[in-house]
């Protein structure tokens, strides 16, 4: 349900193409979502997208509430609050800033709001540094978020209208988070294709928050104190809920490329050159980009490396992964996020993967790397080194226990 | 038998430091014997909530094996002694939990016993508790509702004299001697404790209650549902808009179905409908909604919603027109509205009685002046012969006594 209506929207029936960063192909799609009520708090590299809005507001492209509060846990407890009233609401951060929120977060996912934020990945302090890690987005891996990963300011437009149809349907009902490496796509500009309002209004239904919705005409409590006798019952409706969000994300990526002729047939992952690969290099988000040239300039040397990259976090793919990666003869996850004194000390992807494929008869062997924190570079070198550890472990048909890191002084 | 269990039903923040220096005596006075125990509290209750009915658990084993087996569990199923330390949970516990009404002997073993405190005799305490479908023994100890709180702990020597009734029910377990040990090392002992321990062994009083015996209504109670029946978005609907009371007339709000108030109060308000000058203020007042607006613009106070806080009281401008009475008082919780409007009379009458019958009636748990349950104890208190109200160690020493 839109509160407000956008008054100057783009000439309805148009497809533009524009040279706009990640950030700024997410406020594209904000505005062709007629999106109702945002709250902003400064934080690199999520800024970007505050801006974005803002100027969409002021250009008058977008009417909606633009709220400034006086830090992130104010920001999520506005839109989480605005969201029940039935608002489409937008929100975000990045690194210590999405930390400091963790309170809001903690509670969306159990009052099913489907928020859609845009965490601007960025490491963790201390020290205080404005690079790309994953860790501040995976806080929430496990309490009902969503999370997805995007690589390109065309995906970031399109994952943005796909995130507001999954979480907005009854059956889900979930919040959303849309990583996006900070300064790779936060900050850099590329050829994007924004999608005229016609198609985005058949693509994207109003919000209908329907018996849950907080009206005088409905009158509910939301969020009582409940002791043992209630707890697990709703921890399990909203493991029913992600379980759902499984088809709801399958049929919303459908009608995405029927509505707009375009976007991956996979939702979860994208393959890249994985067919007849012996070697699966794995990563999320921008990474990608090394990976594919690596991978190119390895291929002419004769070496069948290909890539899988990740989007969906949560909910996670485990049997199309699984199936997608049994078939190598070795396995190589870059993770750019740590998970200290964890299994192997590997990263999270890492981990995740290991869990995905225990139960399964095909298991290769699997190695796990640690790469590009607080935004560094993942050279071309990593890749061929992580690709050559992989090989080696396809011979000798053994997983190395050792997590490697990439790019590190030593 | 090989282990003892006794659960201590009390009501929250009233007593529930005196629960647990009960469970704790039983653990420590068993332990003389070299036994081994666990003393606790059903998580789940709010005992930091005026009033409601919550409990503690003391078991005691020979070996820890017999201990850990008893312990494997969220609350005991079955117990040997039901300690009640409030006589108006006679009606039953109704927690915090929505678990519905729990008759009070409901855990008790057959052959079990239910040991209280109150100034009540069997027979009238009876048409409270509720049948059970085995014979059990309902022993007595004469005493008001203690005021051991939270905040403030009032010494009353209600824990000694519960331990040494203990001592009468379950020697096996707790002598007499251990008791008295056990009393004298804790740091709220005295040789005057240990005293009202021994003169509770002898003035304790006991009788069997037959299956026959007992409040015959049917508890209430009501099932909890399934994750999938439940609204999602930690939701829940609001209570539905009420109706007239009769002919387009006053006003009766939709209630909670599942959580009724019918043991959560101690007190009760009766209201005398002929003085009542229509003011409107109970209604506005009452933080539970209790009250019902009746066709000629008097209030009933609805008794399933009623947790029993006296704000009515306090608000009302009409002297004597509400009166907060002891929940003891009453056996139903019929409409004082519709007796009146029967028999107005007789209603002055019943009302009268109630006001007037101050022994059974007043109750302090503090709220009427400061001191009040100083002087009821001076005036009132069984304590075995003993006067506890001087010299007696902790805060309640004479000086502090308003
Ligand atoms: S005692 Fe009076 S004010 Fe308090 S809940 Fe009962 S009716 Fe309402
Ligand atoms: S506060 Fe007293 S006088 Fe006023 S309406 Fe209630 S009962 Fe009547």
């Amino acid at each position: 349900m839109a509160v407000v209506e956008t008054k100057a929207a783009q000439a309805a029936s148009e497809d533009k193409e524009l040279l706009i960063s990640g950030s700024e192909a997410v406020a594209e799609a904000l505005t062709l979502a007629d999106l109702d009520v945002v709250t902003a708090y400064p934080i690199r590299p999520y800024d970007t997208v505050m801006q974005a809005i803002a100027k969409k507001i002021s250009g008058g492209q977008l009417t909606a509430e633009y709220i400034v509060a006086e830090g992130e846990h104010s920001q999520f407890e506005i839109v989480k609050h605005a969201s029940t009233v039935g608002a489409r609401v937008f929100c975000g951060s990045s690194g210590v800033g999405w930390a400091y929120a963790m309170e809001c977060l903690v509670v969306t996912p159990p009052l099913r709001v489907p928020m859609i934020c845009l965490v601007g990945n960025r490491a963790l302090d201390d020290p205080g540094a404005f690079g790309v890690e994953h860790n501040d987005a995976l806080f929430v891996r496990d309490l009902g978020w969503m999370l997805c990963w995007i690589d390109t300011s065309q995906e970031a437009f399109d994952t943005t209208l796909i995130a507001y149809r999954v979480a907005e349907d009854r059956r889900v009902f979930l919040p959303c988070a849309i990583s996006a490496d900070g300064a790779f796509l936060t900050h850099s500009q590329a050829i994007t294709m924004v999608a005229s309002k016609e198609k985005v209004d058949r693509f994207l239904p109003r919000y209908n928050r329907g018996d849950l919705l907080l009206h005088p005409d409905n009158p509910i409590t939301v969020a009582p104190q409940a002791n043992e006798d209630w707890v697990i019952e709703i921890r399990r409706q909203n493991d029913e809920a992600m379980k759902r969000a499984y088809t709801v994300i399958e049929e919303a990526y459908a009608d995405f490329r029927k509505v707009f002729g375009r976007g991956p047939e996979n939702p979860w992952f994208e393959e890249y050159m994985t067919e007849d690969a012996d070697v699966i290099l794995i990563g999320m988000g921008t990474i990608s980009l090394p990976m594919k040239v690596g991978i190119r300039n390895m291929r002419a040397q004769g070496k069948k490396v290909g890539l899988v990259r990740l989007r969906w976090f949560r909910p996670f793919p485990t049997e199309k992964i699984v199936a997608a990666l049994s078939k190598a003869k070795a396995i190589g996850v870059v993770d750019r996020n740590y998970s200290f004194g964890s299994p192997f000390a590997s990263g999270v992807v890492a981990n995740e993967i290991r869990a995905a494929l225990y139960n399964s008869d095909k298991r290769p062997p699997l190695l796990s790397f640690i790469s590009g924190l607080g935004g560094r570079e993942v050279t071309l070198e990593d890749v061929y080194k992580a690709a050559d550890l992989c090989y080696s472990a396809a011979t000798s048909g053994k997983s190395d226990a050792r997590t490697h890191w990439l790019g590190v002084r030593e | 038998m090989s282990a003892l269990i006794c659960e201590v039903v009390y009501r929250g923040i009233f007593q529930k430091n005196l629960a647990s220096r009960i469970t704790r005596g039983i653990v420590l006075s068993a332990r003389k014997a070299g036994r081994w125990g666990i003393a606790f509290g059903r998580y789940g209750d709010s005992p930091q909530r005026n009033g409601i009915p919550a409990k503690d658990f003391a078991i005691v084993a020979d070996t820890k094996e017999e201990l850990e087996q008893n312990m494997a569990r969220y609350e005991p199923k079955h117990v040997d002694v039901t300690i009640c330390v409030d006589d108006t949970l006679s009606k039953g516990v109704e927690s915090w939990a929505w678990y519905g009404l729990q008759p009070i002997n409901k855990l008790t073993v057959p052959n079990g016993t239910l040991l209280m405190t109150s100034l009540q005799s069997p027979e009238s305490l009876l048409k409270d508790i509720h049948k059970k479908d085995a014979p059990y023994k309902l022993s007595l100890i004469p005493a008001k509702a203690s005021f051991a709180g939270l905040w403030v702990y009032r010494e009353d020597h209600t824990e000694v004299r519960i331990l040494g009734a203990l001592a009468k029910i379950a020697p096996d377990f707790l002598t007499l001697d251990a008791v008295s040990q056990a009393i004298k090392e804790s740091e709220w002992g005295s040789d005057l404790k240990v005293a009202s321990a021994k003169k509770a062994y002898e003035r304790i009083e006991t009788r069997e209650i037959k299956m026959t015996e007992g409040n015959g209504e049917i508890p209430f109670s009501f099932e909890m549902p399934k994750w999938w029946e439940m609204r999602e978005g930690v939701t829940i609907p609001a209570i539905p808009v009420g109706k007239p009371k009769e002919a387009g007339k006053g006003y009766v709000p939709e209630r909670n179905p599942y959580f009724k108030k019918y043991t959560t109060r101690t007190m009760r308000p009766v209201i005398d409908f002929d003085t009542c000058v229509k003011c409107n203020l109970c209604w506005i007042s009452c933080p539970d909604s209790v009250f019902d607006v009746m066709p000629d613009g008097t209030f009933d106070a609805a008794m399933e919603a009623c947790c029993g806080c006296g704000v009515c009281e306090a608000v009302c401008p009409v002297e004597h027109c509400v009166t907060m009475v002891n929940e003891q008082a009453f056996d139903d919780n019929a409409s004082q509205w519709e007796m009146w409007r029967k028999d107005k009379a007789a209603y002055k009458t019943w009302l009268g009685t109630k006001i007037a019958d101050k022994k059974t009636t007043v109750r302090s748990h503090g709220f009427r002046f400061r001191g009040q349950y100083d002087q009821e104890l001076k005036a009132e208190l069984d304590s075995g012969g003993v006067e506890i109200t001087a010299g007696i160690p902790g805060e309640n020493a004479a000086h502090k006594t308003v």
